[in-house]
């Protein structure tokens, strides 16, 4: 066990953490530990684009950029922050670019600019090219740019340091009001020798994207389990409308991976089994470019309703054969390489299977538009940051947009990074207690203990089931029923947890025991998902009650803050930030 | 240029009703039995197993016809053996963190279909080559990452930035797109039988991200990296045997890259 201490210790390496990094590192001796090597991480996977109301193509405006990140959020959205997002949106992309980003040009050398679903120009009045692009890979390009820039500024990486646990100096629910506090560190176990190492900092920023595997179908990593999310919880601190889960309409059919909204930006139309283009009936204006919450839902009621495709009538089509071939081999390589790989169909002369996949977590741990963490509604924590995905700030509300998530790591990213750094600037090196790391020892030493025989249930078959039963009951649509079906389950899996072993009982590259931590906190989530879902009667944005199937802003136009406490998940509220634009309801 | 894509779309609806009744296959899938050849590696002693010390492990495991290779080591290490390591996380192709020795070809196990991989024969996999083994089919990426680094992998311009964004036409980008889609996952240097023999040759890899740099109109570095590259441990070193470009899960076209930069550094043009 080694004892490190930093100034400012970032914890992931996608690109939320290593925008914060490029800002911090130049101030304060800065750590960044990350569970991946930094271009591992799932940030390279996106496809479509970053929004940036640029008007390098047509005519835009911040502020219809921020009209339609509220509208999307079915009006969950804090308008200040979403507001301070489109407004910073422009040099985000600029920079990026300074950076060496290549994005895809106009024929005058500007940056490229197209359609992307949700956003629109005059305040809905059409479609508008706001999302900036390099071909279908903008994710991959801003992860190396961002890797390129930590290489030349010398950001020093713990890669395949897996952080399990954050050191706080009281425990925030039994801290009384207006008392101060503060982060001290965090417990991390390095992958190479097994051994569990704590670091003390003056300011920790989470950085560790979402948590995709609580459902089954994703596309999301294996990796993303939701680990920063669970570690704050536990710590005491509480996790912002975690019920809100986007569900991407097209994950390619039985995987999950995605095929990007920019298929559909760039013409793409959906067809149901009787070759009808359906978004007709449930978007007559924008059709299959509404926003993705919209169009996974209708996907979901076709193939209810029996009008799905295949032998199991379980899917629908994203057809692109109407456009030419050089046009999609230009603009959609990538994910028309996916269809042909994983599933044997040719984009350019078939449809391509497509339904709903669990994609993005809009809720995640509060903090402010600089990144502080609440620990309740009202108080922050002194030094402890968050950014990116496992963020709640909230800009994505009830729903996230397209391309908004790549702005939203990139601005507040940069913005934890530097409140971060003014942070340590005037903080002392805080003291960790003496047995900062007993809890992580804990789960480790009792997860290598046991026989591992067959007599004890396998993380891998609790893995499944959890992910199964979510993706059953609590996908696009929930009622109380679907979801205390769930929940009920949820308890018993979680026994079943305490008595896993593993097999794997080296300390080296133990994998195994790191699959089964990462459980650990699939679990924790799962229960505040549920819970929170539960109690929101009402159906807003990512979160659909067939028995509560509309909005409700007298009693839920607020945020969820859950809370685990001895007794289980308790649920407080804290109120939504409206500025300017007063909620209405929402059609496309 | 942006919107004449478009055929009409109405009339298309004939085409995609054959295209929904072709990909009725998609759903009903086959399953059957592979056995896969596994080379293990344990730093630690394990049973009758001596610490470092390589051996060879079969597994036997009923998968579907649409499955990966992942796939397969995913059920051996949740349903047999938990011990099997090895590293993944997109499952997708594009972190680049399962390139793998699989039927003697450098492969991303999670791009590999065991349908297209004779699996009537058992099928064998290996860690990638020329790096050290720290565990099953984990290397040491470090010595990879060391060349990468040392090529200066980030955009060098002179001159004040510009307000805007700098100007790029499609032309100027399109000399270096194919290489800026490595996602570092050492396939290609890991093929490379130079690289095998001569540790300190850069690889593949850390040439093809010099020339997405090297032939990016906005930076100025060009000559400081083809100087490095024209070191001895450098691309003279290529023999041009187009492993690399089998091997690449990206379809970059490694030797064509390597060539223009010892084309570059032979014209003194770049
Ligand atoms: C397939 C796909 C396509 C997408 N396309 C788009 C798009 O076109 N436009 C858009 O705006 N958004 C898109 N998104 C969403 C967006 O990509 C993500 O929300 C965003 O990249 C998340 O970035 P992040 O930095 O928060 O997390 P990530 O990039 O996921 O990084 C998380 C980091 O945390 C580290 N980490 C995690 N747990 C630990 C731990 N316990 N200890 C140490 N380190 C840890 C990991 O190593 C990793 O480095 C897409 C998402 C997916 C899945
Ligand atoms: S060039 Fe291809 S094979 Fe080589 S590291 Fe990059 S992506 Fe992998
Ligand atoms: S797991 Fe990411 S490339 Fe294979």
């Amino acid at each position: 066990m080694t004892h490190y201490e930093y100034d400012v210790v970032i914890v992931g390496a996608g690109g939320a953490g290593m925008r914060a990094a490029l800002e911090s590192s130049q101030r304060s001796k800065t750590a960044v530990l990350t569970k991946l090597y930094p271009t591992r991480s799932h940030t390279g996977a996106a496809q479509g684009g970053m929004a940036a109301a640029l008007s390098n193509v047509e005519d835009d405006n911040y502020e219809w950029h921020v009209y339609d990140t509220v509208k999307g959020g079915d009006y969950l959205v804090d308008q200040d922050a979403a507001e301070i997002m489109c407004r910073e949106a422009i040099d985000a992309v600029l920079d990026l670019e300074k950076m060496g980003l290549p994005f895809n040009r106009t024929e005058d050398g500007k940056i490229d600019q197209r359609r992307f679903g949700g956003h629109t120009r005059e305040h809905g009045a059409a479609p508008v090219r706001r999302a900036c692009y390099a071909a279908d890979r903008t994710g991959h390009m801003i992860l190396q740019t961002l890797y390129q820039q930590c290489v030349k500024q010398k950001v020093e990486f713990f890669n395949e340091f897996y952080v399990l646990d954050l050191i706080l100096s009281k425990n925030p629910q039994s801290a009384k009001k207006g008392a101060k506090v503060s982060v001290t560190g965090v417990v991390a176990l390095e992958l190479a020798t097994g051994e569990i190492h704590t670091f003390s900092a003056k300011s920790v920023v989470f950085a560790t994207g979402g948590a995709g595997k609580v459902f089954k179908t994703t596309s999301n990593a294996h990796t993303l389990t939701g680990d920063g999310m669970a570690i704050a919880l536990r710590a005491g601190l509480p996790l912002q409308d975690m019920e809100f889960f986007q569900f991407h309409p097209t994950g390619l059919y039985g995987l999950g991976i995605l095929l990007s909204e920019a298929a559909r930006g760039e013409g793409g139309i959906l067809r149901n089994s009787e070759g009808e283009r359906f978004m007709e009936r449930y978007a007559p204006s924008i059709k299959d470019l509404a926003p993705r919450d919209v169009v996974a839902r209708a996907i979901a009621r076709e193939v209810r309703e029996g009008r799905g495709c295949g032998p199991k009538k379980d899917y629908v089509l994203l057809d692109l054969t109407h456009l030419s071939p050089e046009h999609i081999d230009e603009k959609l390589p990538d994910i028309t390489e996916f269809a042909r790989t994983y599933l044997g169909v040719e984009p350019h002369t078939e449809g391509v299977p497509t339904y709903p996949t669990a994609h993005y977590a809009m809720g995640g741990i509060p903090t402010t538009v600089n990144g502080e963490v609440l620990r309740n509604a009202t108080e922050t924590v002194d030094g402890l940051y968050a950014a990116g995905e496992c963020a709640c700030v909230s800009v994505h509300g009830a729903n996230r947009l397209g391309t908004n998530s790549l702005l939203d790591i990139n601005v507040f990213g940069r913005r934890a990074g530097a409140a971060a750094a003014a942070h340590a600037a005037k903080a002392p090196q805080p003291s960790m207690p003496a047995h900062a790391a007993a809890r992580v020892v804990g789960i480790v030493e009792r997860l290598l203990a046991g026989t591992g025989d067959a007599s004890s249930p396998r993380p891998g078959d609790i893995r499944s089931e959890l992910q199964e039963a979510m993706d059953r009951d609590a996908q696009v649509f929930r009622t109380a029923e679907s979801l205390t079906h769930v929940q009920a389950k949820v308890p018993g899996l979680k026994e079943r947890f305490a008595r896993a072993t593993i097999q794997d009982k080296g300390r080296r590259f133990n994998t195994d025991l790191l699959e089964a931590i990462e459980l650990g906190f699939l679990l924790d989530l799962a229960e505040v998902i549920l819970a929170g879902a539960l109690a929101r009667e009402e159906s807003r944005g990512g979160h659909f009650r067939e028995d509560f199937p509309t909005r409700d802003d007298k009693k839920f136009l607020k945020h969820t803050l859950a809370y685990a406490t001895p007794t289980g998940v308790t649920l407080d509220y804290k109120p939504v930030v409206i500025t300017k634009y007063v909620p209405k309801e929402r059609v496309y | 240029m942006r919107t004449a894509a478009t055929k009409d779309a109405s009339t298309k609806d004939a085409a995609t009703k054959d295209a929904a009744t072709k990909v009725a296959a998609t759903g009903e899938v086959a399953t059957f039995e592979v056995i896969l050849k596994i080379r293990r590696n344990n730093p630690e002693a394990s049973g009758e197993h001596e610490a470092g010390a390589g051996y060879w492990q079969e597994f036997r495991v009923k998968v579907h016809s649409t499955e990966r290779i992942l796939d397969a080591l995913h059920t051996i290490k949740w349903e047999q053996d938990g011990s099997l390591t090895f590293r993944r996380s997109c499952a997708h192709g594009v972190c680049g963190s399962d390139a793998m020795r699989i039927n003697g070809r450098n492969r991303l196990a999670c791009k590999a279909l065991i349908k297209d991989l004779h699996p009537s024969r058992p099928i064998t996999i290996e860690p990638i080559q020329g790096l050290p083994v720290l565990k099953d089919l984990i290397v040491d990426m470090e010595p990879f990452f060391a060349s990468y680094r040392e090529i200066m992998p980030f955009l060098m311009p002179s001159g004040d930035a510009p307000k805007r964004e700098r100007l790029q036409s499609p032309e100027q980008r399109a000399r270096f797109e194919d290489t800026t889609k490595c996602i570092l996952c050492a396939a290609c240097t890991t093929s490379c039988p130079v690289f095998w023999t001569d540790g300190q040759y850069f690889g593949p890899a850390a040439i093809v991200n010099a020339h997405r740099f090297i032939f990016d109109s906005r930076d100025d570095a060009a000559w400081e990296r083809l100087e490095i590259l024209n070191d001895r441990d450098g691309v003279w070193k290529c023999r041009t045997t187009f492993n690399c470009t089998d091997a690449c899960p990206r379809g970059i076209q490694v030797t064509e890259a390597i060539s223009q930069v010892k084309r570059a550094l032979a014209t003194h043009r770049v």
